[in-house]
């Protein structure tokens, strides 16, 4: 290995030449302006077409009016409410399918296919989603209304879209509906990759079905549960095409979420670039901060991974010295 | 192995089968229903809808639904004609420069690699909302709203992307491959270019589809930059559907929808398998 290395350096200058374009472009259109953001969160730029701004008196003045904000605080709780209203349960039916899609004892025909169609809503637009439930729930006359009738289980139409928690519980479930699939497929492919033993002796010591799933699938995918989790999270933060064309937000700043707000503040009414320089700001904070939890996660499984290398090196070594004395 | 001793009743083994089935079926139905009940919409006239909104068979009215879009904002082929320029341009750029970092990342070795790697998994997750206003503004003073290239340019920069690469070319890409094409006399671009992307084809297709699907489902940034309607794309057009003009036009209303989705169904159906075998491959990895 060490040799190898010195004979590699004088290639070094590549690995520098090639990592130019991406770091460029990182620096040019991603860290630029989000410095430029931060700066912005500190003045007085708002009016549509307006670019120049000088530093108010009082720098964090956005930050506490935003803080202060009602609409910013109900984003949100508005965001939590409708992230865990769709996660819980997305993490749920794909820990139920998982379960049975790998039970080996009990195998279900057809899994590609129930595959391929649960996972089918995640790669449609959101955009056309989210006007989709909005017809679908129409009101008086629409589909849902028409099954409700045909089902009797309303008399009368109901109006789903004037309704706060109805409206929620709508974008909680088409959230649900477009990930529970992915997360399914996330999951089935943890289980895979599951040392196959573990299982073949729970079998041999004669373990059901739901030992082997309580006892030795579900604390082997705590970690890529944990991924999910933070990704999901940070998913969740950034909700924005749903709540901004299902309802914009509404009834009654309902499914406002964070970055709906931002958009609103900056990009209508009176153009509040500072305002929503300074939300984004704060929802950057916590996306960072959800991030070093990743992060975290990540750097854990390598660290783990190298040590496994090396003791399976040493094993091999020792196994080498024992050969070679024999 | 197949056969163990220990089995649950047969009767009850039958009926957890059942409900099994009964589960898949009904979330099948879930995923496929209200697309079916906008595709078959999009054929039926406003009367008919106003009647009964849920059809299972098409009626007759898809051209007469057309012709509603006439002369109105609402343009499926421009949408169409832009986010695929988009998309397609970003997802070159994605790929190709992703492949290249990642490639960087794994056969060279350079004293900034690990630093570097490192502020790779810290930026991971950055979403481009966070800093948007200022993308905007930036965009705005030198004159690029309207126009596509900043959202086709920041592709060169994908972290996640990068991050996946890397990982498939540590387990796919032997280091002597690389070593003969230098003795044989190969530069450095040669050698990523001819010898070590044919390597890493599987790779790329796998996040060109996720890269292009993306790119064309994005609706926050375009909707911030593009306010000129010739240059709108799909998500925006979509968007123009909640308008009141198409308030009594139930059908062209969903027509426009099908419209929207029905080259991603296209792109879906013909390419689930690897897609499907793309999300699982992915999350192993990241």
């Amino acid at each position: 290995m060490g040799r190898k290395k010195i004979k590699s350096v004088s290639y070094a200058k590549y690995g520098y030449i090639f990592s130019i374009p991406f770091v460029l472009a990182f620096l040019v259109f991603t860290a630029y302006p989000i410095f430029y953001t931060a700066i912005i969160g500190f003045t007085d730029l708002k009016g549509l077409g307006k670019t120049d701004f000088m530093i108010m008196d009082n720098p964090f003045q956005n930050f506490q009016q935003i803080l202060k904000t009602p609409s910013f605080q109900k984003s949100l709780i508005n965001t939590v409410i409708i992230w865990t209203c769709n996660f819980i349960p997305q993490l749920l039916l794909a820990l139920l399918l998982t379960a049975w899609f790998t039970n080996q004892r009990q195998k279900i025909k057809g899994q590609g296919a129930f595959k391929v169609l649960f996972y089918m809503p995640n790669i449609i637009t959101a955009a056309t989603i989210a006007i989709l439930f909005n017809v679908l729930f129409g009101y008086p006359m629409g589909p849902i209304n028409d099954l409700f009738k045909l089902l009797g289980l309303a008399d009368k139409p109901i109006n789903f879209l004037i309704n706060k928690w109805t409206a929620r519980g709508i974008v909680s479930f088409i959230q649900f509906w477009m990930w529970y699939g992915q997360t399914m497929i996330v999951l089935i492919a943890g289980v895979l990759g599951i040392n196959p033993t573990l299982f073949e002796a729970a079998e041999i010591d004669g373990a059901t079905s739901r030992q082997v799933f309580f006892y030795i699938t579900l604390p082997s995918l705590r970690t890529i549960m944990l991924f999910t989790l933070v990704t999901s999270l940070i998913g969740g933060m950034q909700m924005f095409d749903i709540p901004k064309l299902f309802l914009n937000g509404g009834p009654d700043n309902s499914t406002l979420t964070v970055s709906v707000f931002i958009f609103n503040q900056a990009f209508s009414g009176s153009y509040m670039y500072n305002r929503a320089s300074a939300a984004s700001m704060i929802m950057f904070l916590i996306i960072a901060v959800l991030s070093a939890i990743l992060f975290y996660i990540l750097r854990d499984k390598d660290a783990a991974k190298m040590k496994k290398e090396l003791k399976k090196i040493k094993k091999a070594q020792k196994a080498a010295a024992r050969g070679a004395g024999a | 192995m197949k056969k163990t001793l220990k089995h649950e009743p047969i009767a009850g083994r039958t009926i957890t089968r059942v409900i099994k089935y009964i589960v898949c079926i009904t979330l099948a139905i879930l995923s496929i229903m209200p697309f079916w009940i906008m595709l078959m919409n999009a054929t039926r006239n406003t009367y008919e809808i106003q009647q009964s909104s849920i059809s299972l068979v098409p009626s007759s009215y898809l051209l007469n639904n057309f012709k509603v879009f006439e002369g109105k904002s609402f343009n499926p082929l421009v949408g169409f004609k832009n986010s695929f320029i988009i998309a397609a341009g970003s997802t070159l750029l994605n790929v190709y420069f992703s492949s290249l970092t990642a490639y960087a990342l794994v056969v060279y070795h350079w004293k900034l690699r690990q630093p570097f790697f490192t502020f790779i998994m810290a930026v991971l997750m950055v979403p481009a909302q966070v800093s948007s206003i200022g993308f905007y503004q930036f965009m705005y003073r030198i004159g690029w709203t309207n126009s596509f290239l900043p959202l086709v340019l920041p592709a060169m920069a994908a972290p996640a992307v990068v991050f996946f690469m890397r990982q498939y070319l540590l387990g796919a890409l032997s280091i002597d491959i690389v070593n003969s094409a230098r003795i044989d006399g190969a530069n450095e671009f040669y050698t990523f270019n001819r010898i070590v992307l044919p390597i890493m084809k599987p790779a790329i297709a796998t996040q060109a589809i996720f890269s292009f699907v993306g790119s064309w489902n994005n609706l926050f940034m375009p909707l911030i930059l593009l306010t000129d309607k010739k240059n709108y794309t799909m998500p925006i057009m979509v968007s123009l559907l909640r308008g009141d003009i198409y308030r009594t036009e139930f059908g062209a209303v969903y027509l426009g929808l099908s419209l929207t989705v029905l080259p991603l169904f296209i792109v879906y159906f013909a390419l689930s398998k690897y897609i499907i075998a793309g999300v699982a491959l992915g999350s192993m990895k990241e």
